[in-house]
Parts: C-alpha cells; structure tokens; sequence
C-alpha cells in the first residue's frame, strides 16, 4: 500500500492546503479592505452627523447670542424707563421659545441712585413668563460675584456660562449667553451692567441624546471645563468632567484627549468609550460656547455587517474546499488507480513474469499511453529473452566447437618437452596461450634432416577462428615447405607465394624462421615482418637485429634474405611475439622491450622452461588483471654442443 | 515606600486612640440612654468632614453614649450662629474666626484641632508668570469673601503688595476664563477642580500659603464655653468619637467615601467619587501630623500664639485669650 508519499495523499493535501491559504488570505484581505472602507466612509458620515447636530446647536446659540446682543445695543444706545425696561425684557422672553429666562443685571447703583443691587429677571415656570428680582432671589452669592456676571464683566465680551443650576431664580440646569453694556460717565465708557438669556440644559441636551446612532452608539456633549453635559452616563451628567473620569480609571490617554476636546480642536479616532466600548469617535467644537459635541459608533455594531458577511463567506469557502478537496480526492484516484494496477502488474513483470496480462485502460491520457507502451514492452521483451535464448544457444553451440577447436589447435603445435630428448646438443621450450579460444600464434620445431632443426615462430595478423584457421594453412606450409626447400629466405618466399595467391581477405602473418645445424652451432634465419629475438650468450642478454622483411600473404614473388650466426655452447635464442612486447595493464601502458630484455637478464637462464614460464609471470605481473588482448607466444633454444 | 510608612503612622496612631476609646467606653458604661448632640460642619457634605460622617454612619457616637445629629449646612447656613442659637452643640470653625468671634465676646472653646495648617494656595497660570506673592503685585487676584482671606491679606501686606480683588464664587471658572490673574483655591477642593477642568499642574504657578512663614490652622471642632462646663464628659466622648471616625476614616477610604457620598446625595449635592477622594486623601495630609509633633486633633500652642499675635497686628481682633483658657484646659476635662 502506498504511503504517505503517495501521489493521491499529496495531491489531496496539497491542493486542499493552497486554495485553503489562498482563500483564507483572500477572506482576511477583504475583511481588511472592507473595514478601511467602512471606517473612511464611517468619518465622513460621523463628521456630517457631528457637524449637522453642531449646527443646530449652534443656530440655536447664536440666535439667543444675537437677540441678548440686541438688547445691550438697545440698553446702550436707549433710555430705558423702569417700566420699558421689563416690559423690553419680558418681549424678549415671550417671543422667543429658545430663551428660558432673561434678565438685566445692573452695577451696584447704575440703574438707580437709590438702589444698590438691581437686576430684573423674566423667566418660563409651567408654562407662564415668571418674574424675579435676582437681588432678592440669590440669598446667599449676590449676583455681581456669580460667573454670568463676573466673567463677561472682566473679559468685556459675549460669554456663554458653564452650566450651572440656577439655585434661587431660575431653578434649572441652564447656560446663560451674558452681553455686558456701556454707558459714559462722566466722559469714560463705564460697564453699566450684564444683559442675560439663558437657555435650558435640558432642551439642548435632549436634542443631542435623541440622536440614534446604531443600537448604542451615541452623541455626547462636553462644557467647555469638560464637563459632561449629555451622554448615556447619566450620573456622570454635570458631576464628572472628562478629567475625573480619566483620573478614576487613571487612564492619561483620556485625559489627553479631553484637553484635545476643550482646545476646540476635531478628531476622528477609535479609542474605548466611557460606557466601556471599543468605538470610533468624531468629535468636534460649537464654536459659540467653547463645548465639544461628540458622536460615537461602536466598533463592533460598526462592523457586524462586515463580519457576517466575513462568516458567510467563510462558511461557502468551506463548503467550497471541501467540495473542491471530493473533487480532487475522485480525480487524484482515477489517476492513481489504473496506475496502481500497472504498479502491481509491472511489479509481477519485474519479477520475469511476462506472460502477464496488463489490466486494460480504456481512458486515452498519459496512463492509458503508459499501460499501453507497458503492454507493447512486455511484448518486445518477450520476444528479445526469445532471441537472447537462441542466440545463446547458438553461442553455447560455438563455444564448445571452439574448445574442441582449441584442443586441436593445442594438439598440433608440440607441446611434449623434453621435445628431443635423445639429443643433448639443445634444448628447446615453447608456449603458447591464446587470447580467445583459438590463437593466430603458433610456433614449430622439427627436424628436417639429422641435423638441422628448424624452429619457428609466428603471428596471424587478427584472433580467433580465421587466424587459427590461417595460422593452420600457414603452420603446415612451413613445415611441408621447410621439409622440402630446407633454407629459411626461400621457404618464407614460397610459403608467401602460395599464401599470396588466394588471399582474399588479406590476411598475413609474420614468421620468424630459423635452422639450427646441430653439429655446429650455426643458426640460418630469415624474418617475414616479426619481432626481433633476442640472444642470450657469454656477452649478455640482447636483441638480434634481423632484416625485418615483409609479412606473408599480402603480395607475391617477395625475396627474404637468409642471414646466420652462431650459436656457441650455452648460448640461448629466445623468439617471442608482440603479445608479450604489447601486453597492456589497465593505464595502456605496454610491457615492452625494454621489459621483456630486464626480465630476461634478471631471470633464470638455465632452465628454458623456467625461463619462459619467468615471462610469463612476469607479463602477467605487468597486466595487473587487465584482460589479456592477444595470443602471448615464446621459444626459446638452448645450443649446449656436441 | 512612602506609602507605608504612611500607614504605619495611621495604624499605630488610631492604635493609641482607641486605646483611649476603649477607656471612655467603660466611663460611660452601657445602660446610660444616649446623650443628644448636634454639629454644624463648615459646609455642605464632602469628604472635609469625611470623619464625623463615618463615625455617624458606623455607630462610632452611639456606642461614644451619643445621639448625634449633624446640621444641614453650606450656603445660608452660618456654625457661629447656630452655636450661639443653641441649634448646635458643636461647629467646625476655622480658628481666625473662632478667635475672631471670642475676641468679640463669644465664649468659644477648641475641643480639638483637626486641619492643622493652611490649606490655601494662590494658583496661577504659568503664562501669567506669577511665581511668588510679590509678583501678584497689582494683579486681579479672586478671593473669599470672609475669613477665608485673612490669611492672603495678611500676606499681601507683609510682602507689601497691592492686588485688585475680585469677589471670588463658587467656581473657578473666572479664573479658567482668564478673567482673573490669580485665584483662590483649596488644596483638597478647588485646585483638583482646576485639574479636572482640563488644566495640568505643569501649566499653573501654585503658591501654597502654608510655606510663606505663617501656619494658620483651619478647621477645628469648637463647643461653647458654658456648654462645656454643663457637660465635659460628652464634649470629651464626642471628641474621642470624631477623632475615631477620622482613623476608620483613614484606615477604610473607600467605604468613606461610600459614606460621604450617600450623605452627598442625601444632601441633593452634586457628588464626584473622583474629587472626593482627592479631598479625603488631601485630609489625611493636613489631620494626620507628623507622629514629632503630637497626636491628631491637639491644636498646638505656638500655631496659637502666632495667629492670635497676627490677628492682633491686623487689628482684626483686640486681645485673645490664653491657651489653655481657648482650649479649654482650665476646665480640666483633659489632660
């Protein structure tokens, strides 16, 4: 069974992992974008809802600013009797729903010589226009020293209150928009008093609650010391300012942004709401009162939309992968399927048995190409092991042909030594070993009369069956033709004439043939193209230097010269052919002359048979186990005397 | 580190108290119906007097063998008056004004001296580079009305400087505006205003009018002297009581405040948990001395002696009364 390295289990994986990653990052890119989207859309919408609530704000403000502003020109400009005066007041107080109640506050003794305190006071109660003299009414802070009156009086302009509970007049949450005016005395522009309208808390701040953001989301509104005037934390109204709630939770971040708020700057930013929510905040000042009105947007309502549709979409890209993992699992085994069968039959075939039927594949892609192909292999390979057994059997067939060959070969050069064991006056060993089954090397001694020996040696250009079959024709036209000629020059001549005559394939051999006269010593040779033997006497061991002649077979009517020297009693005579001068070891290098002449020199010299075999060995040593590429042939001829 | 050696001082200083508690209790025994007794404090509920409010809330006066009921007090409503009205048996007075008023004939006696200096600063704005008393020369400078600005008169002089002075309200907001150079503010009270109406104390010159040489102890628990007389021994308990409920004060804040803030409410007045505690908190540094310099609530004879020479210097006050007569030791209801 396949492992974990199966073609199926890592294409299921491995596609399944990537459109999962690719489809996971996808998911979390959109979700991303869609946010980036939501949030700069979500600025422009806080801004407009923060501007538009700003506005009404705002409208309102500088309405009853305008109107306060209105009467202190009049006051300044005017002589106002008691009487026009509250009934200037009281207008002002009817016709204008904004205003909650308004006033006259005068400088001690401004109004009239007799009275030090003077304040007049029109004001809304259930309905009614009510009337109070705040002189009267303020019982323990006389009004000159309350933040209305004081703070327009030492700034010289419009100023709109913190809020505060009018405790004693009014008896409302309320902000009051205080104008001073003027009067000249005695040349000098002196304050003459605070003009007043005051506008309830509660109205304003209803405006800014009833605004719906989301499902919690809210609007907040903030005095100018911070001071939360509307917002969902209803305790926190006109007790806590942005400040203590940032010392409360200790939180310096908040503080930081309540002193943005109150410097009047804007901001959009996403922080954690006093009601404790991540949310996204615009915040933004009402110019007039130096108050902060803030809009804020849960982050989470904010992005529930994006997110359900973020689990929508995971929930299909789920059921996506898992329909795409069945699809690749159902493709991934109609793939791997027909292959395991071919495995699982390849495997049998892999195991000689190609008699083996394939399963069939009918699809027409590469599988089916494969199993096909696998089909047509067993098939040639059927047929090759059926040639291969043929020809081996052929071979088999040749190969013990050749070894009879070779015995034949073996049994027609001499190979009994002593060789003449009757005569004392020489010695003589041969060898000869093939490099295939049958050689194109072959030697010869025999006599052809009582005294001359004739000794030969020669190499059949190529190996094998056509050299041994040439090496017999040119073995026994030496011996036939030595026997009849007894001259070395004029036997190679005539064996090459015969040679030369029907020589089709131009095969040729080397011959180097010698008489010995056994009564003297006196060696006649001629050389058709071989090697130079080598002579081993009193003064040493070195090559002869024959003529060198031309090789028998290629052409006819060739003259060998006769040459001849003498053998003194000991002297050796050792022929050799270029097997042993060009045996090869694994580097090509040859054993050469040079070789063979120390191996001769340094070797035993007595025994020719021992001598040959040294050679040998030593060939064989030089070799070092390459394969051996031609015939290796020696004679050697020992002349003792009579 | 601070911080503990903080506590440890409270811990072994309410130790010694209710040692002393523990005493007194077995004076008065158990069977005794409780005594009735009433106390104006300086103002409306807040964590100034966190420690009569809690001994109140946690029986610490019942179990002292008194009924005490503490005023409605703050705008409208003067301790001086309800002492000498008969309204109340005890006032939280400043001491220039309880010397104010004995050197006018009220027979006021010191029962016990909790805030032992002066908690006035004169702040102003960095920006108005006002660094010392003598740079508010020709400044607009808010201040009280009333007692409360004996002590920067006092020092205005001294210095040599004139300033132009503006009434000072309830807020701080004239000074927010910018519509005065410098104002009035207590440390446990207006100054934490100031903080929390956005402004940081690296923007604001604070000078603290306890280190300008002159140490004017503020509230104190104040009897008159015929009423001591009549009964020593509840003036005695209700001390003990009130100095115990400053210690459990100190030692529980949280529950405190709870406490204070519930009589807030009740009181209709706005309540901010937040300035509260900063107020409880600035209360333990002016009530709790340093353990060299005595116990909690003595007032101490040399503190004395100098308001009362300053005040006479002034003119504010003709003569002043000897230490012991002022706090009663004549009477030997302690010792």
């Amino acid at each position: 069974m396949p492992g974990k390295n199966s073609i199926f289990l890592r294409l299921v994986l491995v596609i399944t992992l990537c459109s999962s990653l690719i489809f996971a990052v996808t998911l979390g890119y959109n979700y991303y974008r869609s946010r980036v989207i939501l949030e700069k859309e979500l600025e422009g919408n806080a801004r407009n809802l923060a501007l538009s609530l700003v506005n009404r704000v705002e409208t309102e403000l500088t309405s009853v600013a305008k109107i306060t502003e209105g009467v202190a020109r009049a006051l300044e400009t005017g002589r106002y009797s008691e009487e026009e005066l509250l009934s200037l007041i009281r207008t002002t107080v009817e016709k204008t729903p904004e205003i909650y109640g308004s006033g006259v506050a005068f400088e001690p003794f401004a109004f009239k010589a007799e009275a030090r305190l003077y304040a007049p006071y029109y004001y809304r109660d259930k309905g009614k226009i009510a009337f109070c003299r705040l002189e009267d009414s303020y019982k323990f802070v006389p009004y000159p020293d309350w933040d209305w009156y004081q703070i327009p009086k030492a700034l010289g302009k419009t100023e709109w209150s913190e809020p505060y509970f009018d405790e004693g007049a009014g008896n409302v949450t309320m902000s009051t928009c205080s104008v001073p005016f003027y009067g000249v005395i005695g040349g000098a522009k002196r304050l003459k008093g605070i003009v007043t309208a005051d506008i309830s808390l509660d109205t304003l701040t209803q405006l800014i609650s009833s605004s719906k953001i989301l499902q919690t989301g809210y609007a907040a509104l903030l005095s100018r010391n911070g001071m939360v005037l509307a917002h969902p934390l209803k305790d926190a109204i006109m007790n806590e300012t942005f400040f203590s709630i940032a010392e409360a939770r200790n939180d310096p971040a908040l503080r930081e942004l309540g002193k943005k708020m109150i410097r009047g700057e804007s901001g959009f930013i996403l922080y954690t709401s006093l009601v404790g929510v991540r949310s996204w905040m615009y915040y933004t000042p009402v110019q007039s009162a130096g108050w902060t009105i803030a809009v804020v947007f849960p982050e989470k309502e904010l992005l529930a939309n994006v997110r359900s549709l973020s689990i929508t979409m995971a929930s299909m890209g789920l059921v996506g992968i898992l329909l795409l993992t069945l699809a690749v699992v159902f493709i991934a085994r109609s793939i791997t399927q027909p292959l395991r069968s071919l495995a699982a039959a390849t495997h049998l075939v892999a195991s000689g048995k190609f008699d083996l039927e394939l399963p069939s594949v009918r699809s027409n892609d590469e599988v089916g190409v494969l199993s096909r192909d696998f089909q047509v292999m067993t098939e040639s390979l059927k047929q090759y092991i059926k040639n291969l057994t043929e020809t081996t059997a052929a071979k088999e067939r040749i190969q013990s042909e050749l070894n009879v060959a070779t015995d034949i070969q073996a049994s027609l050069l001499p190979r009994l030594f002593p060789a003449f064991p009757h005569r004392p006056e020489f010695d003589i060993f041969a060898s000869m070993d093939p490099a295939k089954e049958v050689g194109g090397d072959f030697y010869d001694f025999f006599f052809i009369d009582d005294n001359n020996l004739c000794f030969l040696i020669a190499d059949v250009a190529g190996k094998g069956v056509p050299a041994a079959l040439y090496m017999m024709v040119t073995k026994t036209l030496l011996k036939s033709e030595a026997q009849r000629l007894g001259e070395p020059g004029q036997i190679l001549s005539c064996v090459n004439n015969i040679l030369a005559a029907d020589n089709d394939t131009c095969m040729f051999a080397t011959v180097f043939c010698a008489i010995l006269d056994t009564r003297t010593g006196v060696v006649r040779y001629a050389n058709a193209g071989h090697n130079p033997p080598l002579i081993i006497d009193s003064q040493g061991t070195r090559y002869m230097t024959p003529k060198s002649g031309f090789v028998l077979g290629p052409m006819e009517d060739l003259i060998f010269d006769p040459e001849q020297f003498t053998l003194q009693p000991g002297d050796t005579l050792f022929l050799y052919t270029d097997g042993v001068t060009e045996a090869i070891n694994c580097a090509d290098e040859l054993y050469g002359e040079r070789q063979l002449l120390a191996a001769l020199q340094n070797g035993p010299r007595e025994k020719l048979a021992e001598m040959v075999h040294h050679i040998r060995v030593d060939v064989k040593r030089h070799a070092n186990g390459a394969p051996q590429s031609d015939d290796v042939t020696m004679l050697a001829i020992k002349y003792r005397g009579v | 580190m601070a911080m503990f050696k903080r506590e440890y001082r409270v811990l072994t200083t309410c130790c010694v108290i209710l040692l002393l508690c523990s005493i007194g209790d077995r004076v008065t025994g158990g069977e005794v119906p409780l005594k009735k007794a009433s106390l104006m404090p300086l103002w409306s509920p807040q964590a100034q007097f966190a420690g009569y409010y809690v001994a109140l809330d946690k029986g610490i006066y019942a179990r002292h063998g008194i009924d005490l009921t503490i005023l409605k007090a703050g705008p409208g409503q003067s301790p001086i008056q309800s002492l000498k009205d008969g309204q109340a048996d005890f006032a939280v007075l400043w001491l220039t004004t309880a010397l104010q008023h004995r050197s006018a004939d009220m027979k006021l006696v010191n029962l016990a001296q909790m805030v032992q200096r002066s908690s006035l600063l004169l702040i102003s704005k960095k920006s108005s580079g006002i660094k010392t008393i003598k740079d508010m020369n020709g400044k607009q400078v808010g201040l009280w009305s009333g007692d409360l600005s004996i002590l920067p008169r006092l020092l205005f002089a001294n210095n040599g400087v004139t300033v132009f002075e503006v009434p000072q309200s309830h807020t701080v907001n004239l000074f927010l505006r910018g519509g005065v150079d410098v104002t009035s503010a207590m440390w446990y009270n207006e100054y934490h205003t100031i903080l929390n109406s956005g402004v940081d104390r690296e923007e604001l010159n604070i000078v603290a009018l306890h280190k300008q040489g002159m140490n004017f102890p503020e509230d104190g628990l104040y009897t008159l002297d015929e009423r001591l007389r009549k009964d020593p021994a509840l003036a005695e308990a209700f001390v003990s009581a009130s100095l115990e409920g400053w210690c459990t004060a100190f030692n529980h804040p949280d529950e405190a405040l709870e406490i204070v803030i519930k009589y807030m409410r009740d009181a209709k007045v706005p309540a901010n948990r937040v300035h509260q505690k900063w107020m409880l908190d600035r209360m333990w540094d002016l009530i709790m001395p340093d353990p060299s310099q005595g116990s909690p609530g003595l007032l101490k004879e040399q503190d004395y002696e100098a308001v009362g020479t300053a005040l006479k210097q002034e003119g504010l006050i003709q003569n002043y009364p000897d230490y012991s007569s002022f706090t009663g030791r004549t009477h030997a209801w302690k010792k």
